[in-house]
């Protein structure tokens, strides 16, 4: 979409420095502002002429000018007329809209991820290296973030005027919304989905940073240790190593790699891997069983927050290999009575039988 | 041969010696009354009590609001404010407005009919508007309710210990109140049309109100499943809609919004009715496009039902399903745009006075312009991202709802007051209570479409300081407005005593009901009358006051 | 002309033409009567419909969802006594359908007869329906507290394939549906009957058998109507996916 620049410069500054627009602080702003700026002319145009028939007539045939009233009974003509045309400018404004909601909700593939819990009331961002935020959100401008969210409890709704971007924080879900911020600055982030008592105490500050000064703060606020190495552990002591070994004659499908891929499930159908899935089998393992395997695997729900589930899909994300989960298992194997320390590595050959099953191994496993 | 009733000289105007008022005397004859004259009357009553109990709670959110800080009331107490002025001014005020008071009165008078199709259910969906709004009192002494009005769960079934089953019950109730006065309306003007009275000659108030009966009668029983499944919820908890117990919450959201979408017309199309009315009486002129105006009406009804999913564009649904609610949004839209180049070209080569039905009818044509296009804002998918759920949604709902639909009430009330009461209300007092409201509302609203463009969210107790100037105008606007709400509660009580007699017909309207005397009498007709012309005849009035003289005292 | 203003007492009603008793003033003539009261009761039933829908759409939602919890849940459900019931409700509609016949040929004692046994005939169905609720109490298949996921996990039946314990969890979502839309369903047989003991009285002193039918026409619409409602759960709650009887 183009827009004349030096008028569109104009613009912009005469309008935020008015007061009337928020800071048009990220690479979707402005063609936001530039449709608000067409739905306000249309509107205006509309109203304007409204206003005029109304006064108009008010003026030309007030009882004193016109004391015999001249019955007509319609035009299909004008009614076509004002029809189609307020239905054309309808049909572009849905168009243009389509084409911008489309834009907001589909992130590109090379946008860095970055997860928000919401819960009454306040919004925990995690950032995949580790880092922490309560109620702020720091990112690097000139790339492109995605968030994926989710909440601990009731509807949320994550909004960032600034940015123009806005998703409902649904629990039981991950919802995402990606925004590629261009100017520095701290910004207003607000929970708009009425959610109790402190609704609006819900807010925080998202501040943008140039890249490098967003390296030095990622290097200085990370709690030591990434979503995936907590995930990592996490795995372990929730005793998912023990099915999810990697081994051929594992009970849990080989997670290495998942991430992504397409699975086909028990009953015949398939899917992604995506942040959803792993999600939802970890929680509701009996609908998500692929192929091949039996459903064993007993649910997390109730054993697991939110951010150890973000942790947990963090972790396979990343997962390229076998050769830490082979670690964590001989680890538990070490230390009786750790929890998931509950069985070897070489799992029951009573299990129901397996066929069909996909190429395990990645070359260079350890199999102890 | 129709028995008409009038008065040929204004001045010689006297009261009539019997009327429905004083048929019967007695609180028993009001409260066991199947009169639907009766029965609108109680209505009134009772919904301009809810009125200002709703307005109430609105002046002190607006108080609130002047500053920034969150210091005049307590969070919980905030919200329970914005909740029940929600709650009140939705199911007690705006859905019964027109139908129940001005509709009850006069739809049978149109029709031609001595009374609606089935008077006693009449009087029970009264009763049950009262059981609705006790529950809601009930509520509202014993703390409160704080949901907000859209009940959006897993909050109002989890995360509140407020009286949300209560509330939800006087909902409920309420809710059948509206489905039997839509269904009373529907068989009425199916079934007891007078001889001649073909659906084209029917009034367009007819049209619209059908077509409002149309979306009480089929939504609101979605409703009062989803309230039933929300107080379950509540008790026994199973996980209908939690999804840590496998529920789905989004499945409310649908099924809430599957109602109260259809409810916004279920609410406005009865105040177009009015407008039609009046625009046609004031202009002396037939309404412009009776067909189109008619057939806008129902497709409204029609298309209403097709687009609820535009509450929930950005909770989780599909984009491909968002683009089909967003165009179906915009096709709603069309025929309110049909209906408000009608109106103005009805003006055209009229004869127009002015008086305050008038006035708030222009009111309504401004005001409703104005909102209706910014639902179209919102309809766009794109834009609907960045404005829904700030002030920009308050703003726009308001417009179209106080701004279009208050408005509309309050020309049909005045419109209709003569033939309700016998009285005239005094003009030049209600014409400047119109022009301060249209004043009031702007100043109050207009401010809210900028600051939720700014960001400012809904429902919100406090907020960031540089949105504090636009919250003060509107907290000035709202002064304002509640003034210009106040004053026809003086002078319209104080009509009744010392306003001119009417006369049967003041404003030289046609329609059947202006052929009768005022108050009417409590059969409406002595004889059922035979339509002979078409709807909005001026010719046939005039012809009928030049040549036929029949007072009755 | 003098004033007719309010028709009430017995004078002014020798000045009309001859019109039965239960004509409302309102109306003009008995025809307009008959169909308005007619129009109403099937508008009221659309209102209906639209209530128990929303109970079906979450029903479809859900089954969709856990489909192999709602089967599991499903084949709980007594196959006998729910074809008991759907027969004694067929059954009923069917002396509902003869008692609006016999108004309408001015048969009193038919009349009361046959609303004697459509009384009966609802209260064996609802008699049979406790029976099936306290079963389910019987067996901790009731939602909540009590529900007990046993049944699912080792079911008894050799062709009812096992559940994991989150899946058997989900058949409460199963019974909740099944205790709601057949207790909505059950509320209304009970408004019905008791709506019916007071026909039965009005009957019995010949109210419905001097041509005014309208009352038990319009009844008997709304007792189909909740016949029609039953015919439409059984199966959904019952029948599909059901194991084959042995």
């Amino acid at each position: 979409m183009h827009i004349s620049p030096v008028l569109w410069q104009f613009l912009v500054h005469w309008l935020t420095n008015s007061a009337l627009f928020p800071p048009e602080a990220s690479a979707i702003s402005p063609y936001m502002d530039a449709f608000y700026f067409f739905l306000c002319a249309i509107s205006a145009v509309g109203l304007i002429a409204v206003a005029i028939l109304v006064f108009g007539f008010s003026i030309l045939y007030r009882k004193e000018k016109s004391p015999v009233a001249t019955q007509i009974e319609g035009s299909t003509l004008l009614e076509a007329t004002w029809t189609i045309i307020p239905l054309a400018l309808f049909m572009i404004c849905f168009v243009w809209g389509a084409l911008l909601y489309f834009r907001i909700y589909n992130p590109p593939t090379n946008a860095m991820n970055i997860y928000i819990v919401g819960k009454q009331w306040m919004w925990k961002a995690e950032h995949p290296g580790g880092q922490h935020e309560i109620d702020s959100l720091h990112i690097p401008i000139n790339r492109p973030v995605q968030l994926t969210m989710i909440s601990q409890d009731v509807f949320h709704s994550f909004s960032i005027p600034a940015f123009r971007v806005k998703r409902e924080v649904i629990p039981g879900r991950y919802s995402t919304v990606w925004f590629e911020a261009t100017a520095t600055g701290t910004y207003h982030l607000f929970c708009t989905q009425y959610c109790g008592t402190d609704h609006s105490a819900m807010i925080g500050e998202v501040v943008a940073m140039t890249p490098d000064d967003y390296q030095k703060w990622a290097a200085g606020s990370t709690s030591g240790a990434s979503l995936a190495q907590n995930g990592e552990r996490l795995f372990a002591s929730l005793g998912c190593n023990s099915c999810h070994s990697g081994e051929a004659t594992a009970r849990g499908p080989n997670l290495s790699q998942v991430y992504g891929s397409r699975l086909q499930l028990a009953d015949g159908s398939t899917v992604t891997a995506n942040d959803a899935f792993l999600r939802e089998a970890i929680l509701n393992p009996s609908t998500h069983v692929m192929q091949g395997y039996a459903p064993i695997m007993p649910t997390y729900q109730g054993q697991v927050s939110e951010e150890g589930l973000i942790d947990l899909v963090e972790y396979i994300k990343n997962l390229n290999s076998n050769y830490r989960i082979q670690q964590t298992l001989t680890t538990s194997q070490l230390a009786p009575g750790q929890a998931g320390a509950s069985s070897s590595g070489t799992p029951q050959v009573n299990g129901p039988a397996r066929a069909g099953r996909t190429a395990p191994s990645v070359p260079g496993t350890v199999n102890q | 041969m129709s028995t008409i009733v009038t008065l040929p000289n204004q001045e010689e105007a006297r009261l009539p010696k019997l009327s429905y008022l004083n048929s019967e005397y007695g609180l028993k004859s009001w409260l066991l009354t199947g009169d639907h004259k009766r029965i609108a009357m109680l209505y009134l009553i009772s919904i301009t009590f809810f009125f200002f109990l709703g307005g109430a709670f609105a002046g002190v959110i607006r108080l609130e609001l002047l500053t920034p800080q969150p210091d005049l009331v307590a969070s919980d107490t905030y919200n329970k404010l914005f909740t029940m002025h929600g709650v009140i001014m939705i199911f007690l005020f705006l859905v019964p407005s027109v139908p129940a008071t001005v509709g009850n009165f006069v739809i049978p008078i149109m029709v031609g009919a001595k009374d609606l199709a089935f008077p006693k259910i009449n009087l029970l969906s009264w009763y049950l508007y009262v059981a609705g709004a006790c529950f809601l009192v009930y509520a509202l002494l014993n703390g409160g309710v704080d949901t907000g009005w859209t009940f959006t769960t897993p909050l109002s079934t989890h995360y509140l210990n407020t009286h949300v089953i209560t509330a939800a019950m006087g909902v409920f109730i309420a809710g059948f109140s509206s489905i039997f006065t839509g269904l009373n309306f529907i068989v009425t003007i199916h079934r007891m049309r007078c001889p001649g009275m073909t659906w084209f000659r029917l009034p367009l108030f007819c049209w619209s109100h059908y077509a409002a009966s149309i979306l009480m009668v089929l939504g609101t029983p979605v409703l009062a499943i989803t309230l039933v499944l929300v107080m379950l919820e509540r008790t026994v908890g199973i996980g209908v809609f939690d999804p840590t117990k496998g529920g789905d919450p989004l499945l409310f959201q649908h099924l809430f919004w599957f109602y109260s979408h259809p409810a916004v017309y279920i609410m406005i199309l009865p105040g177009m009715g009015v407008i039609s009315e009046v625009i046609s009486t004031f202009s002396r002129k037939r309404v412009f496009g009776y067909t189109a105006v008619a057939f806008s009406s129902v497709a409204i009804a029609v298309f209403g039902f097709f687009v609820w999913a535009h509450h929930m564009f950005i909770m989780g649904v599909s984009n491909y399903s968002a683009l089909v609610f967003s165009l179906l949004t915009m096709l709603v839209a069309v025929p309110s745009a049909i209906k408000i180049f009608n109106w103005a070209a009805t003006l055209y080569k009229g004869s127009l006075t002015f008086e305050t039905p008038m006035l708030y009818a222009f009111g309504f044509m401004g005001l409703f312009t104005i909102g209706g296009l910014t639902g179209v804002f919102l309809g766009s998918l794109g834009m609907d991202i960045h404005l829904t759920e700030t002030y920009f949604i308050v703003a726009h709902f308001h417009f179209v709802m106080v701004g279009g639909m208050l408005m509309a009430y309050l020309a049909g009330v005045h419109f209709w007051w003569p033939k309700m009461t016998g009285r005239m209300y005094p003009e030049s007092m209600s014409q400047l209570a119109a022009v301060t409201t249209f004043i009031g509302f702007i100043l109050t609203f207009f401010p809210q479409f900028i600051v939720g463009y700014l960001g400012m969210p809904r429902r919100y107790h406090a907020y960031p300081p540089e949105f504090q100037v636009l919250n003060v105008l509107s907290t000035a606007g709202a002064t304002v407005l509640g003034i210009g709400y106040l004053l026809p509660m003086l002078y319209m009580p104080w009509s009744l005593k010392y306003g001119k007699i009417a006369g049967s017909n003041p404003w030289q309207a046609t329609g059947l009901e202006w052929q009768i005397q005022s108050p009417p009498l409590t059969e409406n007709f002595v004889d059922i009358p035979v339509m002979d012309h078409e709807a909005y005849d001026y010719e046939w009035l005039a012809h009928k006051t030049e040549h036929e003289v029949t007072t009755v005292g | 002309m003098d004033s007719h203003a309010i028709v009430t007492g017995q004078e002014q009603h020798e000045e009309h033409e001859e019109h039965p008793a239960y004509l409302r003033h309102h109306f003009v003539t008995v025809e307009q009567q008959r169909e308005t009261a007619s129009f109403g009761m099937w508008l009221f039933l659309l209102t209906e419909i639209m209530f128990f829908g929303g109970l079906f759409m979450a029903y479809l939602l859900y089954r969709n969802w856990y489909y192999d919890a709602f089967v599991a849940g499903s084949n709980t459900l007594g196959i006998g006594l729910g074809t008991t019931n759907t027969a004694v409700l067929i059954l009923s509609s069917f002396t509902m359908a003869m008692g609006v016949y016999s108004a309408e040929t001015r048969n009193r004692k038919g009349l009361v007869t046959f609303l004697s046994l459509t009384i009966l005939l609802g209260l064996v169905f609802l008699g049979i329906k406790s029976k099936e609720y306290h079963d389910k109490y019987v067996e901790h298949h009731i939602p909540g507290a009590s529900f007990s996921v046993e049944d699912f996990v080792h079911p008894a039946d050799k062709r009812d394939v096992p559940l994991a314990p989150d899946m058997a969890q989900h058949a409460q979502l199963f019974f909740f549906l099944y205790f709601a839309m057949t207790g909505m369903h059950a509320l209304h047989m009970v408004i019905g009957i008791s709506i019916l003991f007071f026909l039965l009285y009005h009957a019995w002193h010949g109210a419905y058998t001097n041509g005014h039918t309208s009352t038990i026409d319009n009844f008997g619409l709304y007792w189909h109507f909740v016949d029609i409602v039953w015919i439409f759960l059984f199966p959904l709650l019952y029948l599909i996916s059901r194991h084959p009887l042995k």
